[in-house]
């Protein structure tokens, strides 16, 4: 008999259909994964288990759990069944936990107010649970506040409030999605064998089909509101038969084709690189320089590759004994702790038309890195060049030239534009750069050129950025970027935020641009899938440190360092996971 | 702990030490001379001279600004040109009508703010939100001294029930006392309470979208319980600012309404020392209503930390 | 990790829509105007001439004649309401505009630059909200004596702060931005960046902001003439004529009575208008009242 029984169950909120005909069961001790993309409605369905939607929504079908049904439930019985029976782990850590109270009382709360036991009995089972998911006593005490944890911690404190009480289902909707690959390998373990101690059932609501595919014994696919295939995981990933299940596998385990970069291949019209080319060109060689300034020879990057084997000639970018401090807490009024490495002693370099990995887990300090090539921040220590001139604490306008040659990609397509400004303002930005400002018809004409590039139309001139999805922000981000066809792209996890197809896309765009304009690339990036699927070279970031470097596919494949180790043993992969699953199901 | 609290002491100290500066430089760039406005215009050159050298007016300007202060900080206020008397006794008498007055305002607008706002916020968009929010959208836009006005015409003038002004003196007896008071207090704390609310229902609204309030539900608590337990305390963050800002607007309040009711209070005091530019008097009580503010908004300052553990750093 | 929901620019059409549907917005708006024409028709034309006294009409009650009743020197209240209702945008509007004039800088300054510029001036801030505007103004009319521009200045230097703070806070929440970042990578000076993508994006802050400040600013402005220290007679102003009603209000009650519901009115309306157009600016909030 199942524990959670979920039939036709279909959910509009206002006049808005969210679910249509939803089936779904958990029996007892089984792990369920829910999967589809953003806006598939898997969110909303465990809120309509858990009762927790909006006033407006209406829901109409059956949810069963454990015999009740939750549709004709009061609140009252709701709530006796909320925290108790059904325990529920969110997504985001960082704000699930209420500020101004400790960790002890948050978990307590729940035990006491369903128990009805005493404080002293309450915060007993409060500790033990918190040992139990990882928080000791001795390092962690009851009083505690959120803010003095991190987010894996804070995470791991949700979940103790999830399952103090034992729940018979536990619901975790992309409990791990904000967090890095070797806390989500940590997380995933855990609930793993909470489940397993305590014969729950898990639903696992996930993005990530990776992830589901490790974890669950069975699967359900949803898209748009509606299940599309459903049933035992192993059967279901090795056979896909379903036309929607093929396509988001494939996506998850897709790798660009890469060609390698040729020189005399693009398809530039000499207009658009016009006023382009820079002193750092010039300087290069004679014969490029006189190459690159003239019509006929349209794209300077392009030499790049024509030119000697690394080694023998300037790195595009040569980082050397580079270290960022930042001031340590205040701890008094006068004393601060010891400063904070973000950085340390770091030192790389990155050749033209490379395309080169950061790797490394979340405040590894791969970001602050970043941000110090691109200019954006100063070293404490140790220099940086580009094209061999030093770049660091100079004013905006010795950094123009370098800044001509190196762009920026983000990982938020929400958030990396400025909401009231049109599409040509916003990708003509960087044209502010160049020495001779182009016309207003030149401009337009360069916009529509790098938007041509990153496959959109020039119907979208005149558009503001919320009139885009995700995936066609993204697009944005990178014509952006490579309007004044720099020479180098740093990407700070440019596809982290996007759906698997549409990750899988940008991807393929990011590729595609490297063969075709000979730009070197710095992704930065926990996941360890996108440095496979784009990147020659891999530097893996640990506390501050390089620790190790290499061919990718040396290292993903034998990885040296520990902090290597443990990223490449964490990191979700579909192939792996549908292997063990058929070994495991049969 | 004490790092926040130390920094915002020592902040609130600097700002009085400005605000003595700017009082101070007030006094200096004031047109006339103290001398000759205390001697009358018959007085001769020489006598002026004589008591400006007496009351240390001839001194370096530096000295001077110690002088005051350090007499400040003494609770020396100096002598009224036109009372005759220590300022001081002047402030003591009238602080005995201004700070009772000005602590039933705001003792009653957070009675009345509070539960109001935090009712509305339970009942978003229902009948009871919309009606006490239409009400206090109005009471904001009531200015408190004619508010008075039609208290007084409404009570005093056609019921009768309480004394349309003047102050009988604690000697009077406390209840004949707060009976002059009520009138002015509600005045005071009506269009207080109006904005308390409003800012209270929105702070209570924006905690509730939280993503930690989903995390109590989750936990089975009832929605009521739900808002008392977690919702309440971080919603009084705001509050409190609120709260703080309020204390200088009521003490301004206060220097109106009390010419409203005719309450020998500080704000009568300051306006009859405007008029016979009494100015050490002047000074005095806006150093000394300055004084509060800044007070009132460390006060303000220290309870954040106890609400908020973040302001607290590491124990 | 967290993804931001960005404000969603929307065209002029759909903010028209919305503001013809949002029903306080509406009100504010419609009251806000008629205000405002009032005051302009003041210039042309009102009832009585308030520069002659009658002293043969003294403490009318309302009538067709006069609606609003006649003062102790029989001048039309109506009339007075309606010059009065100059000085008090004037007042209001000229201290807005020091406010925004000079705290919105650097209020974006202080955002810019961080470090020590912004923490002087904050601790600026913090003095002069140490002195209510009321105090300032005590403190100006003991220096300059009394006047309609001591009132200005007084509740215009209270404005800087409020509009420093509310611009600093707007302009913290952007800086952190990708597209600034963006922006900066781009080659973009603090100062453009500001110009180009801060200001835009904190207009909306400044203009309900400044709606509020607009209608605090006719309150206070009525409470400092009503204590003598704003307008001076014979330039009507609606804060004088509740000070000399104050005496009179057992025989002529509707001399307080009208111009305090112009005041109330008046600051209702902007403060329906901020409301609303708070509302109809900000997406997230659906609320329709």
């Amino acid at each position: 008999m199942s524990l959670l029984d979920i039939q036709n169950l279909s959910l509009a909120i206002g006049n808005r259909p969210i679910l249509k005909d939803v089936d779904l069961a958990v029996a007892p001790g089984e792990v369920v994964g829910l999967v589809g993309e953003s806006g598939s409605g898997k969110s909303m369905t465990a809120m309509t288990v858990m009762q927790l939607l909006p006033f407006t929504a209406k829901a109409a079908g059956s949810v069963r759990f454990d015999g009740i049904d939750i549709l004709a439930a009061t609140e009252d019985q709701m709530c006796a069944l909320r925290g108790d029976d059904i325990g529920m782990v969110f997504q985001e850590p960082m704000t699930a936990l209420n500020p101004v109270k400790t960790i002890g009382e948050q978990v307590a709360e729940g035990i006491r107010w369903h128990t009805k036991a005493g404080r002293a009995e309450a915060e007993e089972r409060a500790r033990k649970i918190l040992d139990r998911v990882g928080l000791p006593e001795a390092k962690f005490p009851l009083t505690r506040y959120p803010h003095e944890l991190s987010g894996g911690q804070r995470q791991r404190v949700v979940i103790a409030i999830a399952c103090a009480l034992k729940p018979k289902l536990l619901i975790a909707d992309e409990p791990t999605t904000a967090l890095d690959v070797v806390l989500q390998a940590q997380i995933l373990d855990l609930l793993r064998d909470l489940v397993h101690e305590n014969k729950m059932g898990l639903l696992l609501i996930s993005h990530d089909l990776a992830v589901v595919t490790e974890m669950s014994d069975r699967i359900t696919i949803m898209r748009h509101g509606e299940v599309m295939e459903a049933g035992e995981t192993a059967r279901t990933l090795s056979s896909q038969t379903h036309p929607y299940t093929r396509q988001l596998a494939l996506a998850s385990m897709h790798v660009p084709k890469r060609r390698p970069f040729f020189p005399l291949e693009g398809e530039m019209s000499p207009k658009a690189t016009e006023g382009v080319a820079s002193e750092g060109n010039v300087a290069r060689s004679d014969i490029v320089s006189k190459m690159s300034s003239t019509a006929e020879t349209p794209f300077p990057g392009r030499f790049a590759a024509i030119s000697p084997p690394r080694g023998e000639r300037t790195p595009l970018v040569s980082v050397e004994n580079v270290s960022r401090l930042y001031p340590g807490r205040r701890t008094s009024f006068f004393g601060r702790s010891a400063p904070v490495h973000a950085v340390d002693d770091v030192s790389l370099s990155i050749a033209p038309a490379q395309s080169v990995a950061l790797v490394g887990r979340s405040g590894c300090g791969k970001s602050t890195l970043a941000r110090m090539i691109l200019a954006l921040d100063n070293p404490s220590a140790g220099a940086i060049r580009f094209r061999g001139e030093p770049i660091s604490h100079r004013n905006e306008a010795e950094l123009k030239p370098a800044r001509r040659d190196m762009q920026v990609v983000f990982q938020d397509p929400y958030g990396s534009f400025d909401p009231r400004q049109s599409v040509e303002k916003l990708v003509a930005e960087p044209l502010h750069l160049l020495e001779k400002k182009p016309t207003p018809a030149e401009r337009r004409e360069m916009v529509a050129h790098a938007l041509n590039e990153v496959g959109l139309g020039p119907a979208d001139l005149d558009k503001y950025p919320h009139e885009f999805s995700g995936g066609q922000r993204q697009r944005l981000s990178i014509a952006r970027a490579i309007i004044t066809r720099p020479k180098l792209i740093v990407a700070d996890e440019p596809v982290s935020a996007l759906d698997v197809s549409i990750r899988a896309q940008i991807l393929d765009l990011f590729a595609d641009l490297n063969g075709r304009l000979g730009v070197a690339y710095l992704f930065i990036t926990h996941d360890l899938t996108v440095a496979r699927a784009i990147t020659d070279e891999v530097l893996v970031m640990h506390e501050g440190r390089i620790v190790e470097r290499g061919a990718t596919k040396e290292i993903l494949d034998r990885p040296q360092s520990e902090a290597a180790q443990a990223l490449v043993a964490a990191a979700p992969d579909l192939h792996r996971a549908i292997a063990r699953k058929i070994q495991e199901q049969g | 702990m004490t790092a926040y609290l130390l920094k915002r002491v020592a902040i609130a100290f600097a700002t009085l030490v400005l605000a003595s500066i700017v009082v101070f430089a007030v006094l200096e760039i004031l047109p006339g001379d103290p001398a000759r406005l205390m001697l009358g215009m018959n007085a001769t050159a020489e006598q002026v001279e004589q008591v400006r050298t007496q009351m240390g007016l001839n001194d370096p300007l530096l000295l001077r600004y110690f002088h005051w202060v350090g007499n400040l900080v003494l609770l020396d206020f100096g002598r009224s040109y036109t009372y005759s008397v220590p300022v001081i006794d002047l402030v003591r008498e009238r602080v005995a009508v201004s700070l009772p007055l000005a602590l039933i305002a705001l003792a009653l607008s957070t009675l009345i703010a509070i539960p109001v706002g935090l009712h509305a916020a339970s009942r978003q968009g229902r009948f009871g939100d919309t009606v006490s929010m239409g009400v206090s959208q109005i009471g904001v836009a009531i200015p408190n001294f004619w508010f008075a006005l039609l208290l007084i015409y409404l009570f005093a003038v056609w019921l009768k029930w309480v004394p349309a002004g003047g102050f009988p003196g604690w000697s009077a007896g406390i209840w004949q006392a707060l009976k002059a008071l009520i009138l002015p207090a509600v005045a005071l704390a009506l269009p207080q309470a109006a904005i308390l609310a409003r800012v209270t229902r929105q702070a209570m609204i924006e905690v509730l979208s939280e993503d930690y309030i989903r995390t109590a539900r989750a936990k089975g608590m009832p929605y009521r319980a739900v808002l008392w337990r977690h919702a309440l305390r971080n919603a009084m963050i705001p509050v409190l600012t609120i709260l703080g800002l309020q204390f200088a607007f009521l003490l301004a309040g206060t220097i109106i309404i009390e010419n409203v009711f005719y309450l020998p209070g500080l704000g009568r005091l300051i306006f009859q020392a405007i008029t016979q530019r009494d100015l050490i008097v002047v000074e005095s009580v806006v150093m000394l209503l300055v004084a509060t503010v800044i007070l009132v908004n460390l006060v303000v300052d220290f309870s954040y930390a106890m609400i908020d553990p973040r302001l607290r750093g590491r124990s | 990790m967290t993804l931001q929901t960005e404000i969603p620019r929307e065209s002029l059409t759909s903010l028209a829509a919305k503001a013809l549907h949002h029903r306080s917005f509406i009100a504010g708006f419609f009251v806000t105007v008629l205000v405002a024409g009032m005051a302009a028709l003041s210039f042309l034309w009102t009832p009585y001439d308030v520069t002659k006294l009658v002293i043969s009409d003294k403490l009318l009650a309302p009538s067709a004649a006069h609606w609003f009743g006649t003062d102790h020197f029989g001048r039309d209240v109506l009339s007075m309401i309606m010059i009065g209702a100059r000085n008090s945008i004037a007042v209001a509007l000229v201290a807005v505009g020091i406010g925004i004039g000079i705290g919105v800088p650097l209020g974006c300054w202080a955002a810019a630059r961080g470090g020590f510029v912004d923490e002087a001036l904050m601790r600026l801030n913090d003095l002069v909200f140490a002195f209510p505007a009321l105090l300032s103004a005590i403190m100006i009319t003991a220096i300059f004596g009394p006047g309609a521009i001591n009132a200005i200045i007084a509740i215009g230097i209270f404005n800087i702060p409020v509009f420093a703070r509310v611009a600093r806070a707007g302009a913290l929440s952007i800086w952190p931005r990708e597209y600034i970042l963006a922006a900066r990578a781009a080659g973009k000076g603090k100062a453009l960046i500001t110009l180009e993508h801060i200001l835009p994006n904190i207009a909306t802050l400044l203009l309900v902001q400044g709606t509020i400040q607009f209608a605090l600013g006719i309150l206070a402005e009525a409470s400092l003439s009503y204590v003598g220290l704003g307008a001076q007679p014979p330039m009507p102003s609606w804060g004088r004529m509740l000070f000399e009603a104050q005496t009179r209000m057992a025989q002529a009650p509707w001399m307080a009575i009208f111009p305090g519901m112009a005041i109330v009115i008046t600051v209702l309306a902007l403060n329906l208008l901020g409301d609303g157009v708070a509302d109809i600016l900000d997406p997230k909030s659906r609320r329709r009242r």
